[in-house]
Order: C-alpha cells, then structure tokens, then sequence
C-alpha cells in the first residue's frame, strides 16, 4: 500500500503542471475537505514553482484566507494578494475566512517546505531543510531526497540527506537496502539514529525481534557501536572543556587568595565577596551602557573590566587599611574578621541590589559557540573566560617577576623583616598587593557574571572551591594555584556527570585531605629552612 | 573532695550551685506551678528559648575548649552539633509511629519518595538507648577519623579550619539529597513524642531544659577537669608552641585527637538536646555560616576560659534573637561587625573586659 502511494506522489512529481498555479489549483484549500487539502500540499511540495512556496509558508503561517467567492487570498499586514499569481487584489476583510489548517496537516507542511527548500540555490537554505528532515523524515519524501542526493554537490548537505535516506530505507522490505542503510547510518552522529537503529534491533510487543534478518542485525550492531564511540568522543572532549572553563574561574578567584596569604598570612574570606562586587560592577555598567550607549550595548563587557578592576581594588584598599592590616601574623583572627567583613559585603549589596538575582545579559558577540565536532559545540563565552584567565595569569606573572612592586612581594613574602631593614615599604606593599588581589577577584567575578547568575550570595559559593585550590596548590605559589585550579575544575567536571555534583565534591574533599597527607605543603611547596614557632 | 577543692574555689561552686538551682528547680516550678497570670509565670516559648540559648552553650563550650586551649579553630563544629541532632532526630521520628500524615509507619518523607521499609542504617533506631549512644558515636568516629588523618600530617592552624569547614560544606550537600535517607531539605520536624511524653507539652519542655542545664554544668566540670589536669597543661604548651613541645619529645597527636574528638562529641550530645526543643533539624544547620559562627560566640565570650564561651552564646544568640525580631535586616550588618570588631578590639572577649574591670 505504502509503496502505491509512493509511485503514486512520484507520478504526481512528473504530472504537475509546468504551467504557473492557478486559483483553480487551489481551489480543495476551500472547504472542510482535509484530505483534499493534504494531497494539495503535497502536490504543491513537489513541484518547483516559487509560488507553491509562498502558498505553503502562508498557510503554515496562518495568513491565507478565502474569500465566500472562493478565491484564495494571502494577508501581507493590511493588503492583500491573489495567492496563486501574487497580484494585490481588493477585498471586503469581513468577508474573508481563514483557511484551517489541522495539526497533521501541519506536519505535512514542514516537510513539504523542508522539501522544496532542498532545491534552494542557497547551500545554507539547503543545509537547514537537510536537517530538518533528518528529523522526521517519512517515506513519502524518499522520492524528493533520491532526487537531492542526485543533484546535491555540498559534502554535509549530502551526508544528512543520505543519511534522512537511509532511515527511510530503514523500513525497507529489502534485507539489502536494510543493510546498506544501516551501514550508512553509523556514519551518524545523531542521537536521534541510534534511538531508531535501537529500536529496530529491540523485541516488539509480541516479543519477538523487529529486524529478524541476521545480517542487518549485525550491521545494526556495529552502526550503534559506532555512533556510541564517535558520541562518547564528544562527551569526553566536552567534559576536559567545562573542567577547564571552572578551573579557570577557580583559577581567578584562587590566584588573590594565594598571593595574599603568602604575603600577609592572613586567609581572606571576604575574597569570594570580591567575586560578587565585580559581577555587580558589570551590572551596573550594562545599566549605564543600556541608559546612555544602547547603541554599543555589545560592547559594555570590555568597558566594565577597568571599572571592576577598579572597584574591588579600591575596597580592598580601604579594608585592607581599616581591618586587616591589624590582623598580620594572626591567621585564625583574620579568618573571622574577613568572615565578618563578608557578611556586611553582602548585606550591603542587598540593602542597595535587592536581594534577588540580577541579570547579566551576554553581549552578542559570545553568545552562540563553535561546532568543532558533531555533538561538540563549545560555547563562546566559556572560551572567552579561558582566554581572558589565561591573559589575567600572565599579566599577573609578569607584574610578579617583572616589576620593582613585585620583587617588593616577593620579597617580603619570603622574609617581611629583612626586607623592611632594606628599605622596602612592606606596609605600602601589603596594601598595594591585597588591593591587587581584591582587583584579580574582581575580574573574576566579570567572567563569572556571563555564565551564571549574579546574586549577593554570589561569593559564597566559590569560596569553599578556591580555598580547596590553595589548599591543594600551596600558598603564594603562582604555578601551584593554576595547577590546583584546572586540576580541581577537571576532575570535579569528570566525577561529576558518574556520581552526581554532590559525591563529587566530597570525593575531591576526601582526594586533598588524603593528598595533604603526603605534601602538607600543596603541590609547590615554597622553598625554606623556617619553622613555625 | 581535694578534685572539688582544685576544680573551683568556694565562690565558683557557690555559682554553680546557685546555677543548679535555678535550672532545675525554679524555671520548671515558673513554668509548670505558677499560674499563667501571674507575672513570674514562664511561657513555653520562653522556656524552649532559654534551652536554645543552653545547647548552643555547650556547643561554644567545646569550641573554647578546642580552640582556646588546643589551638584547633573548627570552622565544622557545627556537623557534629547536626549529627548529634539528626541521630536524635531519627528517634523522634519512630516515635511518630502512624501518626504522620501519611498514616504510615515510614515518615512522611519516606512515602513520598515510595520507599518501602526503613534504610539499613535507620536499623534500632528506635530504642532509646541505641540512639542515645549513636549521638556520641557517630560525631566521636567521624571526628576520631578525621582528625587523626589530620593531625598525623600535622595540618594545623587555618588550614585545618578551611578543611574542617570543606568537610561541614560537603555533608550540607550531602544530606540536601532525598537519597541520603534523611528529609532532604526539609529534614525532620513534626515530632510527636520523647519516650512517651508529648514533645511540645510544657512539663515535656521544663524537663529538657533541666536536662540540658545539667549536661552543661557536667560539661563544665569535665572541660574544667581536663584543662587543669597534667593533660590540659600540655594540651595548652602544644597550643603556643607545637614544634618546641615536639622537641622536648611529646607526640602532639594524642592530646590535639582527644580534645578534638571531646569536643566533637559535647557537640553532638548538644545538638541531640536542641533537636526535641526547637522541634527541627535540617541540612542548613550544616551550612558554613553556622559553624563559624560558633567560633564567633566563643571569641566573644573570651578564649582561653571556659566560662566566657558560654556566655558569649548567650549574649550573641540573644541579641540574634532581639535583632532578627525588630530590625532583621540588620542583623547580618550587625553580626559582621561583632567578628570584626571583638576580633580588632577584644582579643580577651567579655572576660578579658570583667578581668581587666575586675583589677582596676
């Protein structure tokens, strides 16, 4: 039967009239008459006039009407056109009824569309309507696809199509074609396929097996394997991608940590607030850019960088003057006077934000992302944190090994005594540096407002992570606090998706209490004789 | 009598004494005997606030005493207070017995995820003296587990609080989850009985805060005991000095394990009193925040003393309590700058203040 009706549309391919539509064509469109009107869209699927085009995206639109003479028009706003030549015509809008248009008609008239974009002289219509067919294609449309196969010259537009055949053919009373098909299949890399090729090779109702042919079923086998390695692949790539992308987040909130503590000995759990403070900033700079720049809106991300940097290092400064300057060489006080520091960030960022979750929108320019492989789409914004916490890294490297204020830390980081009786401002240095830590945060907390949400609670979250880098890394070690941080946002990404976010935390937990155990010291631990106490 | 004589002097146990009265005679004959018209009748309310106050009194006991006189800041003080109260808390909810809201014998959260019968670990749970001695347990092995592979590789100072503070994060996760077997977020309220007694009847509520003022007069004279035993002596050299009491061929580990893991179980015993008092226990007991503000009553109160802790809960959850009620969007500003200010200016906390007032 199904076979019929296919010679049947394949004889309606060649019937169709090379004469241009006519109202008399469209005439089944008038009615309550479904199936009229279901031939009629297909008819009009097949057949390669721009105007069958016109007709069908109206109707699927919803903008045909008919008049009571019958005389089908198409609605542009207020005017109207004759449907089948596109000249305008006058009618009475009360007199017009709109064409209905049931859901499996609907259906019909996807793929009629799809089909006809097939023979489009744009390679990008083409590729769209391939993979919208890809989708659901149904037999009716193996005709259309043979002949787009034959006539495509794109490589990945004629991939998709063979592959739309071959699902097709899937259901082919031919063991061959079966076969064939599903060879052509493990090509795929689509979710969707091995759903189908499962179900083939699945036992049915009845409990006995859909496909009964031994051969295909192997082939069916092998296609599934293949699909699932070249799936797994991506996923793999996938996961080492997110990792890095935490890590570097981790990287960022980390890196002021350790430099500080290094430095001060003081454990700054007020640094998280750092975070939010620049998330806020970029906030309220895409607030100035809508109100006064709507026109540069894309381009408020770059502008909001200075005024973070900016911000957190001036809050840094003056808690580092006010607070924890009194704190030095008291790390268990410091731990709660930052904690308290903290808290009165927060409230105060709720007192003036609200204490919801504002929104940070993505500048045009990273939304999106590149498809590196089927399956692999890695999103714009994710790399541009990476690189923007890589360029960071460096800036923060060469401030530390290039600089007069560097040597200056890393002076008294490694003797704060013997390089006050050489003359180094150690006070002028402490603040400098923890205001230049605060800053670090803040650029973080720039980058973290583009992937997730910007709350006061924003610090909070991170803090426990980016203690667990230095922990992990050593203290005042650059290379340790980027190893820590890539290395804990990999291996969490990686547990993550086995054993759930939770258990991954606490097995990364139980993984550095036990790592400790071997180096107290971190990673890289800082050369010395000293001994505490 | 020559321990009493060295425990405290005859006005110390005078206060005690006074302290022992008025905990267990006077609020429960205020609550129970006096006529709710007259104005020394003590309200329900009143007292379950009062036995708040007394549990988180025992919580800053332990802390003082790990942190003023072990060195050892706990930023998880507050897991071990959550699993003391959920080890309880797992009592009360048999007691529930078919009374839910469901008319199962499971809890109602239990029904709601269509499980069956009980998890294994909920195994005699519902025999008094089984939970009784899983309320010290599980806080003692898992601090007893913790601390030794801690203090064996010698983490100390801030990074064993970070890592105590990671360790309360990570059980906060954990327990969120319905899988875990333990309510969830919303964890386990509704409670009904308490060994037979109504949980929320008045004469149930004076008994438990009897109870609790006992256990924290106890607590006292333990910690008190220990502090100025030979043990505490060196409990305190190890506190200002490791390395040098290393040297002079003390093994650190055994003194720093066992004033942890003492401290971790008062705390577990502390929070199985709060449990059937404030009638809840859910994850966000076990959030970061809580725990450090434990740290916070202690530093208030005065480390170093064993006294100031207790108070400093008292005046810090009191003011909670005050603030939270008229201005609570202030209380958090308020509560920041008691850690920054008692951390600048009162290094001694209130009884650093009374001492100095007291020599003047």
């Amino acid at each position: 039967m199904r076979a019929l009706r296919v010679i049947f549309y394949c004889c309606l391919l060649y019937a169709l009239p090379a004469h241009a539509l006519t109202q008399a064509d469209l005439a089944p469109l008038v009615g309550d008459d479904f199936d009229a009107k279901l031939t009629l869209v297909d008819k009009l699927g097949e057949s390669d006039d721009k105007a069958a085009k016109t007709v069908l995206q109206a109707l699927s639109d919803g903008n045909l009407s008919a008049s009571s003479s019958g005389q089908v028009v198409l609605s542009q706003g207020d005017t109207y056109v004759d449907a089948a030549t596109g000249a305008p015509v006058t009618v009475n809008a009360a007199d017009l009824q709109d064409v209905v248009v049931n859901n499996r008609m609907h259906r019909h008239l996807d793929s009629a569309l799809a089909g006809l974009s097939l023979f489009d002289a744009d390679a990008k219509i083409r590729l769209a309507a391939a993979q919208q067919l890809a989708g659901h294609a149904d037999a009716e449309f193996l005709p259309v696809i043979v002949k787009a196969v034959k006539r495509e010259q794109d490589p990945k537009i004629k991939k998709l199509l063979l592959q739309s055949q071959a699902m097709i053919l899937l259901d082919s009373t031919d063991a061959a074609q079966r076969k064939e098909a599903a060879q052509i299949l493990g090509g795929s890399d689509s979710p969707k396929v091995r759903a189908s090729l499962a179900e083939r090779i699945d036992k049915n109702a009845q409990g006995s097996a859909i496909e009964t042919d031994p051969a295909v079923r192997q082939a069916i086998v092998k296609a599934i394997a293949k699909i699932d390695s070249s799936m797994a692949m991506a996923e793999y790539l996938a996961r080492i991608f997110s990792g890095i992308s935490l890590g570097s987040v981790l990287m960022l909130a980390a890196l002021g940590l350790a430099i500080t503590y290094g430095l001060m000995g003081v454990i700054n759990m007020a640094h998280g607030e750092f975070l939010m403070i620049g998330a806020y900033a970029t906030y309220a700079v895409q607030g100035v850019f809508r109100h006064f720049f709507p026109v540069q809106l894309d381009w408020y991300l770059p502008a909001a960088l200075p005024v973070a940097f900016i911000v957190t290092f001036l809050v840094g400064v003056i808690l580092e003057r006010s607070v924890i300057r009194w704190l030095y060489g008291r790390p268990l006080e410091s731990l709660l006077a930052t904690w308290g520091l903290s808290l009165i960030l927060i409230q105060a960022v709720r007192t003036i934000f609200g204490p919801q979750n504002v929104e940070v929108a993505n500048p045009g320019w990273m939304s999106g992302g590149w498809e590196v492989i089927p399956n692999l789409i890695l999103p714009y914004n994710r790399m541009v944190i990476i690189g923007f916490s890589l360029g960071v890294l460096l800036i923060v490297w060469l401030i530390l090994t290039r600089t007069r204020l560097g040597l200056f830390v890393r002076g008294v980081t490694q003797n704060r005594k013997m390089a006050d009786c050489l003359g180094v401002p150690t006070s002028r240095v402490d603040t400098l540096t923890f205001g230049f830590g605060a800053g670090i945060a803040g650029l973080g907390g720039v980058a973290l407002s583009q992937i997730g949400n910007v709350g006061p609670e924003l610090g909070q979250s991170y803090i426990v992570d980016s203690f667990m880098v230095v922990v992990l890394g050593g203290v005042g070690q650059l290379a340790g606090t980027v190893a820590g941080g890539f290395g804990l946002g990999i291996v969490n990404k990686f547990l993550e998706p086995w054993i759930g976010a939770v258990l991954a935390k606490i097995i990364v937990l139980i993984f550095i209490i036990a790592f400790i155990q071997k180096r107290p010291q971190g990673m890289f631990a800082m050369k010395g004789r000293t001994v505490d106490n | 009598m020559d321990m009493l004589k060295k425990l405290y002097g005859p006005t110390g146990w005078a206060a005690i004494l006074v302290a022992l009265v008025v905990m267990l005679v006077m609020v429960p004959v205020m609550a129970l005997l006096v006529p709710k018209t007259s104005a020394f009748h003590l309200s329900a309310y009143t007292v379950t606030l009062f036995g708040k106050y007394l549990c988180y009194g025992i919580v800053a006991l332990a802390m003082g005493l790990a942190w003023g006189y072990g060195g050892i800041l706990s930023l998880g003080h507050g897991l071990f207070f959550s699993l003391g109260g959920y080890m309880f808390g797992m009592y009360l909810m048999r007691m529930i017995g078919g009374l839910g809201q469901y008319g199962s014998n499971l809890p109602d959260f239990m029904v709601f995820l269509d499980w069956k019968t009980y998890p294994w670990w909920w195994w005699g749970t519902d025999h008094l003296a089984y939970v009784l001695l899983m309320v010290v347990l599980v806080p003692g092995v898992l601090a007893f587990v913790f601390g030794w592979f801690a203090f064996r590789s010698r983490i100390k100072g801030v990074y064993f609080s970070i890592i105590t503070q990671a360790l309360t994060y990570a059980a906060m996760l954990l327990f969120f989850r319905n899988e875990t077997g333990f309510g969830g977020n919303n964890g386990f309220t509704d409670f009904k009985f308490i060994a037979g007694f109504p949980v929320a009847a008045a004469s149930t509520r004076a008994g438990l805060f009897a109870i609790t003022g006992l256990v924290l007069i106890v607590a006292l004279l333990a910690c008190r005991f220990i502090v100025l035993s030979k043990f505490g002596r060196v409990l305190t050299a190890i506190r200002d000095a490791e390395t040098r009491v290393m040297f002079c061929g003390y093994n650190p580990l055994p003194y720093k394990l066992a004033v942890w893991v003492f401290s971790a179980v008062l705390c577990g015993i502390a929070g199985a009193l709060y449990v059937p008092q404030v009638g809840i226990i859910n994850p966000s007991e076990m959030s970061p925040a809580n725990s450090i503000e434990i740290a916070i009553w202690a530093a208030v109160g005065g480390r170093g003393t064993l006294l100031g802790p207790i108070i400093g809960a008292g005046i810090v959850n009191a003011a909670k309590s005050w603030f939270t009620m008229s201005f609570p969007e202030y209380w958090l500003y308020l509560l920041g700058l008691i850690f920054v200010l008692v951390t600048l200016f009162l290094p001694q906390g209130v009884m650093g203040l009374l001492n100095r007032w007291k020599r003047t």
